[in-house]
């Protein structure tokens, strides 16, 4: 039981990053704009949240930080692609690999610092449930926020006005427009959320994964997170379901490599990407089920005609 | 922007063909990692900076960090290689062939590699014989284990890394013949998320002593959080866990670095195959801390019997894990098996990537 306990807790720290992420990133295409500058965001969060803790001493104000530090460089992209429309894809690989730049330069003097971990907090009662009470409610602030975004987003989506005109606009640009909504102004707001979330996912990974900063520490998680949008075919419980999956198999791997099973470790290393590809594969054999959740406008600029 | 190149190589060449360089010669190296990555790149940067206060004005030392293992390590030797690098090290062992190649290109440049096998006219391979830490490693972990059991987090399945499994589990089995390990290989030198995963599954798993053969210092981290003890890798991890960190293998390599250096000034370089430990200063053990006065004592006599050559830590008689006999009673291995293994020894609880 112990066991169990043990690898479902570093199972959820795995998941964490991936799932806020991907959370961030679907709300940014359902309003139809493909941001692939997540590995940046990530990274730019975690170098923040990394220094703004060790120059401060609190945790709490680094992972505050860490969150502008994702929405600054979301600002730029929105900036670049809606108000300059310029081109999302383009757009979205140079942020990732200025992300990476700056982080390396901003926090060279502070790799391999030991750095302050994120407390945990325990919620009463609730956390002496067994086996899932300790995995569900002592943990550290930035996971109560990524399952919590996750209902949010959802209720947000499909269960208010603001939610719908946003997928309106996701799905088409121009129909929204003549309805009167304000299309760059939203999208505008949706790609800061997904910076943020981006920003935080990263300072999970330098306060709680693993609290230290060094270069390049985001280790393409923020592909994952993309992959993973599609993989859930933009639907935020999905994405829960399938960070968790990810991050399950990851550890499995692991796991199963330390019990000294005979399956070669490149395999094993392979299989969460295998695992990806596989579930695309089933997902995408029903073509109507992925058209009807694709936004329609995803990846296309907007020039608002009058 | 070319001309200026051009004019570069032909001041290279012609100095090297004078036979002494009136500007500064330039030593070029290339990394695999940042250099302030806490481990293996920072030990050879720590390295390149002595060699740079050794010469002064007479030498440049220009790096390149973060140089992927592939095509794009070939661009960036090669990119040194045009500017005028006299002496090129490239400093991880996926850097070989690659060196190698542009070797072939500029024949009048000489070039040394970390780690790897190869060599040619104008490239050297040099290598620092980590197993013998890794020895001393296994017998502090077989007196301060009291499950029996390590866990080892490795990266590729080279020699390199295999030697060190096998160097640590004998040291370990020298003082407690039935001590085991665990492997977890994560197929990455450098993935701080993926290294502290490993770390925390092999705790779950029940092992008391953490030991890596991957440059980050998460591991030592988790094991700090979890109570355990661990060691450090490449270089002295002890600000990660200053309760936690035994003792650490230390790669210094400036000294390395300035001998080859004047070599190549005085014209006596030649290629060679360099593999140096713990009796030539390349290789050396953090300070023994948080273990008992006695093992402590036993490490530092194992490392001093190691560095006079008296006790090599492949002796016989040692099995192979699939049960064939390798060395017999008082066989000592010999450098070309050691460089290409590719086995495990008896009592790997794992199977060998291959």
């Amino acid at each position: 039981m112990e066991l169990t306990e043990a690898i479902l807790f570093t199972i959820t720290t795995a998941a964490t990053p991936l799932l806020l992420a991907a959370i961030g990133e679907l709300v940014v295409e359902r309003s139809g704009v493909l941001n692939l500058g997540v590995e940046g965001m990530i990274v730019m969060g975690a170098v923040v949240a990394f220094v703004a803790t060790e120059l401060s001493g609190s945790v709490y104000l680094g992972a505050f930080s860490g969150v502008l530090a994702g929405c600054a460089l979301a600002l730029l992209f929105a900036f670049m692609t809606l108000t300059l429309v310029t081109n999302q894809v383009a757009t979205g690989l140079a942020l990732t690999i200025l992300g990476l730049g700056v982080s390396g330069m901003i926090g060279e003097n502070f790799v391999g610092q030991p750095g302050i971990k994120m407390d945990t907090i325990t919620i009463p009662v609730l956390s002496s449930i067994p086996l899932i009470g300790k995995l569900l409610f002592d943990q550290d602030l930035i996971f109560y926020i990524s399952i919590f975004s996750v209902f949010g987003v959802s209720w947000f989506l499909f269960r208010t006005r603001a939610g719908l005109k946003l997928r309106a606009i996701g799905d088409s640009h121009g129909s929204a427009h003549a309805l009167g909504i304000t299309v760059i102004r939203t999208r505008y707001l949706a790609v800061l959320f997904g910076g943020a979330c981006a920003g935080l996912a990263g300072a999970q990974l330098s306060l709680v994964y693993t609290p230290q900063w060094v270069e390049n520490m985001s280790a393409g998680r923020g592909w994952i997170a993309l992959a993973l949008v599609v993989f859930a075919s933009w639907r935020p419980l999905r994405v829960l379901a399938g960070a968790y999956l990810f991050g399950a198999v990851t550890i499995g791997q692991l796991h199963a490599q330390a019990l000294g099973f005979g399956i070669p470790s490149q395999f094993l290393s392979a299989l969460p990407y295998l695992a990806t590809i596989v579930v695309l594969v089933i997902i995408s054999r029903n073509k109507r089920l992925t058209l009807m959740n694709t936004p329609a406008s995803l990846g296309q600029s907007f020039v608002p005609d009058r | 922007m070319k001309n200026a190149l051009l004019t570069l190589t032909a001041a290279a060449v012609l100095s090297l063909a004078a036979g002494a360089a009136q500007a500064a010669t330039k030593i070029c190296f290339v990394y695999v990692g940042s250099k302030t990555d806490g481990g293996w790149t920072q030990a050879h940067d720590i390295g390149r900076q002595e060699l740079q206060n050794h010469f002064g004005d007479k030498i440049e030392t220009p790096y390149l960090e973060n140089v992927a293992e592939g095509p794009d390590a070939e661009r960036a030797i090669e990119r040194f290689a045009r500017s005028g690098c006299e002496l090129v090290f490239t400093t991880s062992f996926g850097f070989m062939d690659p060196t190698l190649k542009v070797a072939k290109k500029f024949p009048k440049v000489k070039f040394e590699h970390a780690t790897g096998y190869k060599t040619a006219e104008n490239v050297t391979s040099y290598n620092s014989r980590f197993y013998q830490g890794r020895y001393i490693q296994g017998q502090i972990a077989g007196k301060m284990s009291e499950a029996g059991v390590a866990g080892y987090i490795a990266s590729f399945p080279i020699p390199e890394v295999v030697q060190g499994i096998n160097a640590f589990l004998l040291g370990a089995q020298s003082v407690n013949p039935d001590f085991e390990i665990k492997v977890v290989w994560v197929n990455s030198w450098f993935d701080a998320g993926k290294e502290a995963d490993a770390a925390k599954a092999l705790i779950d798993q029940g092992v008391d002593i953490l030991t890596q053969h991957t440059d980050s210092t998460a591991p030592i981290q988790v094991a700090a959080e979890r109570g355990i003890k661990a060691f450090g890798q490449a270089s002295d991890m002890i600000d990660a866990g200053p309760e936690t960190q035994l003792t650490a293998i230390v790669d210094t390599w400036g000294a390395y670095y300035i001998k080859r250096t004047e070599a190549l000034m005085d014209g006596t370089w030649k290629t060679q195959s360099t593999w140096d430990g713990l009796a030539d200063g390349i290789l050396q053990m953090a300070p023994y801390t948080n273990m008992p006065d006695d093992v402590k004592q036993m490490a530092m006599e194992t490392e001093a019997k190691v560095a006079k050559g008296e006790l090599h830590p492949f002796t016989g008689p040692i099995t192979k894990q699939d049960g064939t006999e390798w060395l017999k009673a008082n066989e000592v291995a010999d450098d070309g098996t050691l460089l290409g293994m590719n086995f495990y020894v008896a009592g790997v609880d794992d199977q060998l990537p291959q």
